[in-house]
């Protein structure tokens, strides 16, 4: 994979320079998958459809004490899966997507907890998904998949909940698509979880991040291999998925992040070659990025879950934010990120202004960062001591709730 | 052993109240104020380290720089807004004053008192800059930067156009209050004010 100048940069699963790779480490894990498919039984989606047999992937690390409170379920975000911690096998190259913050005497530490993390329906890793068989016609449902919401996403992972045992969670932690998920969790089922640790997302999808994700869907469409989304058995649409995670990736990034991560700097030449060859390093980083994406991420399930995101609105039910979070009994830890431009710090201190207006516990915290939105999944030593701190006093007044 | 500071603080906060604790460090005050007052608290600290403080435990707590003012907060919010020791280290202390008294009710500031004899003292007999107990940094390197006397506080107060609802003096954090305090601005170290819109 990649050449040497994409090998040394810091990504994300990477163990983090000066930390032993094995020290702290969940281990080696597999992701397990349960099927809910009870006759008579189906999971009624916010848009109108419904969606029977439901699989659900997912992960566990640590154990599940005998009172059941000590489950913490961290939420994905769009490019995300299961994997959240460990590794599948020793020779596995990069760790989980939040290593970094799991494991044995980390932030979330599995000696400690048991953490949850699942695939979000419609997505490819593991759980239902545009990719995976419709029961009515026997083949890969595609676009007939029916349309969900981050609201849908969070009623399936209750079904693993419900599965595990898993009545209450002592928290629910998440990034971006992540972190919605988890508001919707505090607002929709305020009595399943008693700590909330959303951070780089919003309480609605900002306007400029639906822009960019119509980008995104439109360069998916307009490939002609994506076919109407009925391209499973045949090529897919890699040229158009990797233009929209190019686009995507950008807005995780930050000017500032660009500005020293590549600069001006050429890749592998010593002096313009006057084409619309990629030139400059950041191109081919996002060459790179947009391939690389294509081999494990499906065309459809970015359509499906970029949709989603869109579609999130927090305040749209109840006509405030104010009022959406009135009934919520979750303790809150919001986190914001100072370069993030996607979801800036203004829109994590609109959630904590209502939460505040409605006289719920919440702290607040934003991480000073170069890394733009990324840098959720990045900058470990900023965040793992409130995050750590606020389990740990949490845990202390979950028991007393009880 | 609390800090008698602390002790006056608490005593003009109000069993129950809405308060803010600006500057609120590891959360100590607020966390007496908790627990001994029932309030519902919220601190406000800049560093990393205070949020953890009060993070673990379990207060509430914003992250926040009070050189940009508190317009996160609403007006009325709070009962109570709390000033701890920390005015003379912000930038701008006469548009933070102006903020507590728009977000809470009244507005609690304790400072170390620049009248103090020792502080003229020193100045007048060595011209030097002040270093004591209270004021530990040299000129060079002091997070103090907006220093006051009592007599500079009130003459705020009264060009902002606000009423004193309280005024104590103390001789240092840890030794009780005089009972008639003689010429305050001379022998306070510390001066507390409650203030509020009149």
């Amino acid at each position: 994979m990649g050449d040497a100048a994409h090998t040394t940069r810091l990504e994300i699963g990477d163990v983090p320079v000066g930390l032993d790779p094995d020290a702290g480490s969940a281990g080696i894990v597999r992701t397990k998958r349960v099927t809910f498919d009870e006759p008579g039984r189906t999971l009624e989606l916010e848009g109108g459809g419904r969606l029977w047999p439901v699989t659900i992937a997912y992960e566990t690390y640590g154990t599940l004490n005998e009172a059941r409170d000590n489950a913490v379920m961290v939420f994905h975000a769009l490019s995300g899966d299961a994997h959240v911690a460990g590794r599948h096998s020793a020779n596995e190259r990069r760790a989980g997507w939040w290593d970094m913050l799991i494991g044995p005497g980390k932030a979330l530490d599995t000696d400690k907890y048991f953490v949850v993390c699942a695939n979000v329906i419609g997505g490819c890793g593991g759980s239902t998904g545009p990719s995976s068989i419709d029961p009515a016609s026997g083949r890969p449902y595609g676009t007939d998949f029916p349309m969900i919401t981050i609201h849908d996403m969070v009623e399936a992972h209750l079904l693993l909940l419900d599965h595990l045992g898993i009545e209450k969670l002592l928290a629910a932690v998440g990034g971006s698509m992540g972190g919605m998920q988890v508001l919707d969790l505090a607002v929709s089922h305020p009595e399943r979880v008693h700590l909330a640790v959303p951070m780089a997302t919003a309480a609605r999808q900002p306007t400029q991040a639906i822009a960019f994700n119509e980008v995104g869907r439109q360069a998916i469409m307009a490939d002609p291999d994506w076919r109407g989304g009925h391209y499973y058995g045949g090529k897919p649409p890699i040229k158009g998925l990797a233009v929209a995670r190019m686009i995507g990736h950008i807005t995780y990034l930050s000017d500032e992040a660009m500005e020293e991560k590549f600069g001006r700097r050429l890749q592998d030449i010593h002096d313009y070659t006057f084409t619309f060859n990629p030139d400059f390093e950041v191109e081919s980083y996002l060459h790179h990025q947009g391939l690389a994406f294509t081999n494990r991420f499906d065309a459809n399930t970015y359509l499906y879950i970029t949709r989603a995101l869109d579609y999130f609105d927090l305040s749209r039910r109840q006509g405030s934010l104010v009022s959406a979070f009135r009934d919520v009994r979750a303790r809150f830890l919001v986190l914001s990120f100072s370069s993030d431009w996607l979801h800036p710090p203004y829109q994590l201190k609109e959630i904590v202004g209502a939460l505040r207006a409605t006289h719920k516990h919440v702290s607040y915290y934003e991480v000073t960062t170069r890394f733009g939105h990324d840098a959720f999944l990045l900058e470990r030593d900023k965040m793992e001591g409130v995050i750590s701190a606020f389990l740990t006093s949490g845990a202390r007044s979950y028991a007393r709730s009880v | 052993m609390s800090r008698i500071d602390y002790k006056l603080i608490k005593d003009l906060v109000p069993e129950g109240a809405a308060v803010l604790d600006l500057a609120c460090g590891d959360g100590e005050l607020l966390a007496e104020l908790v627990r001994e007052k029932h309030v519902r608290g919220s601190g406000v600290d800049i560093s990393q380290a205070a949020v953890e403080a009060c993070v673990a435990k379990g207060l509430s707590v914003f992250h926040g720089d009070l050189d940009e003012g508190l317009a996160d907060f609403g007006d009325d919010s709070h009962d109570v807004v709390i000033l701890s020791l920390s005015l003379q280290q912000l930038r701008r202390p006469r548009m933070i004053v102006r903020e507590m008294v728009r977000v809470g009710r009244l507005a609690v500031v304790s400072f170390p008192n620049f009248g103090h004899w020792s502080v003229r003292g020193r100045l007048f007999f060595l011209g030097r800059m002040p270093v004591s107990k209270d004021l530990p940094y040299p000129w060079w390197e002091t997070p103090n930067i907006h220093l006051c006397t009592i007599r500079d506080f009130r003459a705020l107060c009264r060009e902002e156009g606000l009423c004193i609802e309280h005024e104590l003096y103390l001789r240092s954090v840890d030794a009780p209050p005089p009972a008639r305090p003689l010429a305050p601005n001379l022998t306070a170290r510390i001066a507390i004010f409650a203030v509020s819109r009149c």
